[in-house]
């Protein structure tokens, strides 16, 4: 069998967290893998690596997408917010705080991939019913089983009409 | 003493609340040491047989690729005098990775390769080809296995038998069986290890629910003193259990390190989370009778649990059928099959969600054949002490369960008739189980050190798996001591701290809490006299439970207050310190201590698809005293989660023809999400216990899970008139 070695690397910039960060990768790294293996962003996290749990999940252009599933040289000239970017300096984002408030996590690893997709369901203007809210996170698993925190997270930046990033 | 409580029993946000919300708390893969380079593990791909030949050479051609490691070439120093046995590990002999070419399971890890990058590894990881010789038959359905089950001598004893159980009527006579459950915690197994070649020693950084295991483990291979093997483990994304032994990956970063002399990460995918413990398939066996008043006359409970070829893991699951009820017939049985599977492993409320659940649901269709209310039937037969051991409970308010939970569900309601409550194509039905754990208590060290700068320090090598542990833990120390939150440090996860029982059995609060409850009042003692000296003015003569502790002052009465960190200025000291052991107290084992529930559920079941949803649980709680009432919250919500992935979700199917786990990934392998949780309602019921540890707490990790399952599969019969006793239940299963 034919087989290739080690794939070229090249340098590729990415727009982090309001920062051009230039990096040298293989194309075949996902952004989730150079975000955590690379730029030591670790508060992404992966918890199946195929998009089942949603625990990468980062904000492209304000949308929420699983990390794990893209490849970070396809991601030149967007804007990436990781959970590291959503806070300013010591002031928490208003969803940070109501994880916290709500008690919205318990071991805290699917915690910044379901903050992520809050952010982003607010950015699409979306959620304005139970069962929306519901099926627009049901792309994060939380095995703790806080759902039923989370979800009064969400009713609760919906009915204050929180700004996600935009 | 302590007057008012100010931080026990208070809702309290977790300490740990701003590290994990912006994704700056640490888990174990997120170390990145110099040098560091990766492992990615393959596994086998038969259940039985025996490896002919692995081809490497391709992966070590791939540049990056520093080394692969097989059973041919793991150093002989871990396979000669090596003790691969971890505290938790049951009867038998513990798996050893790489020891030799025999395959004893489907997903057996065989190699790993190491190579500069984890996409390097993961992609030569692919490049390598075994040669199996595959064993004919593998052992899969414990249905089909029930002749292998081992003789009893090699079990521990259940509960006694009493009376003469097959004599007296029989009323029902039901068996249900489960699927195998995969605890599958978010974070992946993950370690990442360092080894330092001049000291000879180990710094790892493993997921494991008590780092005193995986030091065990590790020195017990390589044969190094403990004090050779430091393990950290502070942040813990979820275990349910699974990190109550140490997992493969540990061995391999390990023994990947010490052998390159470099630091190596491993972390499992997600289908490698498929590869090793789970919660046993169970079999049970239900005889119930019962008089005309509805009173238990007979219980007879047999059950066949699974084990590996390797090792005898047992749960306590017929047990339960003897505690709960008054009945002077009761014969209990518990088989155990081995079969090509690996080790089960303690699941989220082991042996209790399982035996609670055929228990419960045979009392209801107890309840159903003597006509008689499910609750009912439950409060007819209460006992009013452990029926297996004739003792005393230290406390229990489960009567006081059943009403609050009926008032807030609204039980009254409820239609007796299946198929008698209909809104549309929805059929609406109503279900009712008990909860049951243990409440236990281990020994428990903790250290508490004031400084003269104001900061207390609180040290145990525990583990916070998501629990709360830091913040209970905080909340006591503030108490006892008199300081705010802020002021307090709690230190947990990391082996070099005073000693800990294993997360585990929901005993931390007990075990761990009252450790840091005694271990502050000790510290308060030193400053009480510490401030005689300093002090005699206001001191000198007075006994110390006169004394006031608050905020950050000790005072007499209405006395002059004075801080702390002016007593150890005074003094001229930096700081004080006190170490303690806890352990239960004389007399406990007088008492049976168990916590309890009421759990009682409603269901939709679409009458054409066979569609089930839960709209809502109840679930009221005597755990005693609740430290934080909203993390405990979280715990019992967390619980009733997990009875509903139990009931309606979770199943591992196994290909019988070669034993391979066919759903090895989240989207097959169904847990609850987002759309399958409504309203959960939790109860917290009053109850006071000064016997099962100093705290009066007893434990909720389990507790919120066990009878969930029963009380969802009854309600189903409620609502449809179908009772199904497998589980998950399906909708094929009621088409």
């Amino acid at each position: 069998m034919e087989y290739k070695s080690y794939p070229e690397t090249q340098e590729i910039e990415l727009h982090l967290n309001g920062n051009t960060e230039k990096i040298t990768i293989s194309p075949w790294t996902t952004l989730l893998d150079a975000l955590r293996e690379y730029f030591k962003l670790t508060g992404t996290k992966k918890g199946c690596d195929h998009g089942q749990c949603g625990a990468c999940t980062v904000l492209v252009n304000g949308k929420a997408i699983n990390s794990c599933l893209s490849l970070a040289v396809m991601q030149q000239g967007k804007e990436i917010i990781t959970i590291e970017g959503l806070s300013q300096g010591e002031n928490l984002h208003p969803v940070q705080q109501a994880f916290i408030a709500h008690d919205a996590f318990q071991c805290g690893y699917c915690t910044t991939g379901q903050i992520c997709s809050t952010v982003g369901l607010l950015n699409m203007k979306r959620g304005d019913s139970p069962e929306e809210i519901r099926d627009l996170m049901n792309g994060n698993i939380c095995r703790c089983g806080a759902y039923a925190n989370i979800y009064k997270v969400v009713e609760e930046m919906k009915q204050k009409e929180v700004q996600g990033t935009s | 003493m302590i007057a008012t409580n100010q931080f026990i029993g208070v809702a309290t946000s977790r300490v740990d609340g701003r590290q994990k919300v912006t994704g700056t708390a640490k888990y174990s893969a997120e170390f990145n040491p110099a040098d560091l380079v990766h492992g990615y593990i393959v596994n086998s791909t038969i259940a039985t047989g025996n490896i002919l030949k692995i081809d490497t050479e391709k992966a070590l051609q791939v540049d990056g690729v520093r080394e692969v490691f097989t059973h041919e070439n793991v150093p002989i120093s871990v396979k000669i005098d090596a003790d691969y046995s971890d505290p938790l590990a049951p009867p038998g002999s513990p798996f050893r990775p790489l020891y030799n070419d025999n395959i004893l399971y489907n997903g057996q890890p065989i190699a790993m390769v190491v190579a500069d990058t984890f996409e390097v590894a993961r992609y030569a990881a692919g490049l390598i080809t075994v040669t199996y010789n595959k064993g004919e038959t593998s052992a899969i359905a414990i249905k089909e296995n029930l002749d292998k089950a081992f003789t009893d001598a090699d079990l521990p004893e259940t509960a006694k038998d009493r009376g003469n159980a097959e004599k007296a009527f029989e009323k029902v006579e039901a068996s249900y069986i489960q699927a195998r459950e995969y605890h599958n915690p978010m974070e992946p197994f993950a370690t990442v290890a360092v080894w330092d070649d001049k000291e000879g020693s180990f710094l790892i950084y493993d997921k494991i629910q008590g780092v005193g295991s995986s030091q065990k483990y590790i020195s017990g291979i390589f044969n190094l003193d403990k004090n050779k093997v430091r393990v950290l483990s502070e942040f813990v994304g979820g275990t349910f259990g699974s990190g109550l032994r140490p997992q493969y990956q540990l061995f391999f970063a390990a023994m990947a390190s010490k052998t390159l002399n470099l630091p190596v990460k491993v972390v499992m995918t997600r289908q490698q989370m498929f590869s090793f413990g789970h919660r046993p398939t169970c079999l049970q066996e239900f005889k119930l009778g019962a008089d005309k008043k509805g009173r238990l006359t007979s219980i007879q409970h047999k059950a066949y649990g699974e084990t590996s070829q390797f090792e005898k893991y047992t749960e306590t699951i017929v047990d339960w059928s003897g505690l709960m009820y008054t009945c002077d017939n009761v014969a209990l049985d518990y088989k155990l099959v081995p079969l090509d599977v690996y080790t089960p492993n303690d699941m989220r409320a082991p042996g209790g969600a399982t035996g609670m659940y055929g228990l419960e649901c045979a009392m209801d269709e107890l309840a159903v054949a003597a006509g008689i209310d499910p609750l009912e039937l439950r409060l007819i037969n209460y006992a009013e002490k452990d029926q297996n051991e004739g003792k005393p409970f230290s406390s229990k308010e489960l009567k006081a369960c059943y009403s609050r939970a009926a008032e807030k569900f609204g039980w009254d309601k409820r239609k007796a008739e299946p198929r008698n409550n209909r809104k549309g194509n929805i059929l609406i039905g109503h279900g009712v189980a008990t909860g049951v754990w243990e409440a236990l208590q281990q020994k428990a060290s903790a250290r508490a050190t004031f400084t003269q700068q104001g900061q207390l320090t609180v040290a145990s090598a525990t583990a916070d798996i998501g629990t709360g542990t830091y913040t209970v833990m905080t909340q006591i120390a503030a108490e006892v001591l008199g300081l705010p939150l802020e002021k307090v440090d709690f230190k947990l996860g990391d082996s070099v701290l005073p000693k800990s029982p294993i997360e585990g059995g929901s005993w931390t609060v007990s075990s761990v809490g009252s450790a840091v409850k005694l271990v502050c009042i000790a510290l308060r003692e030193k400053i009480f006299d510490l401030a005689k000296n300093t002090h005699p003015e206001l001191f000198e003569g007075q006994m110390i439970e006169d004394a006031h502790f608050e905020n950050g002052e000790v005072s007499i009465n209405s006395g002059k207050a004075v801080a702390y960190i002016e007593i150890l200025q005074v003094a001229n000291k930096d700081s004080l310190e006190a170490t303690v052991k806890a352990e239960p107290a004389e007399g406990r084992d007088d008492y049976s201590c168990y916590s309890h529930s009421c759990v009682m559920v409603e269901v939709h079941v679409d009458a054409d698809l066979g569609m089930i949803h839960v709209p809502r649980v109840v679930s009221a709680i005597a755990g005693g005293k609740i430290i934080n009432p909203k993390t405990a919250e979280s715990q019992i919500i967390g619980g009733i989660t997990w009875g509903i992935g139990m009931a309606l979700e979770e199943e591992g199917m196994m290909d019988p023809r070669n034993g391979r786990i066919m759903n090895a990934n989240l989207a097959e392998y169904h847990v609850p999400v987002h759309a399958d949780i409504q309203e959960l309602d939790v109860i917290f019921v009053e109850e006071y216990d000064d016997i099962v540890n100093p705290l009066g707490a007893k434990g909720l990790g389990e507790v919120g899970m066990v009878g969930v399952a029963a009380a969802i599969a009854n309600a189903i019969y409620n609502a449809t008139g179908k009772r199904i006793r497998e589980l998950p239940i399906t909708l094929d299963k009621l088409l």
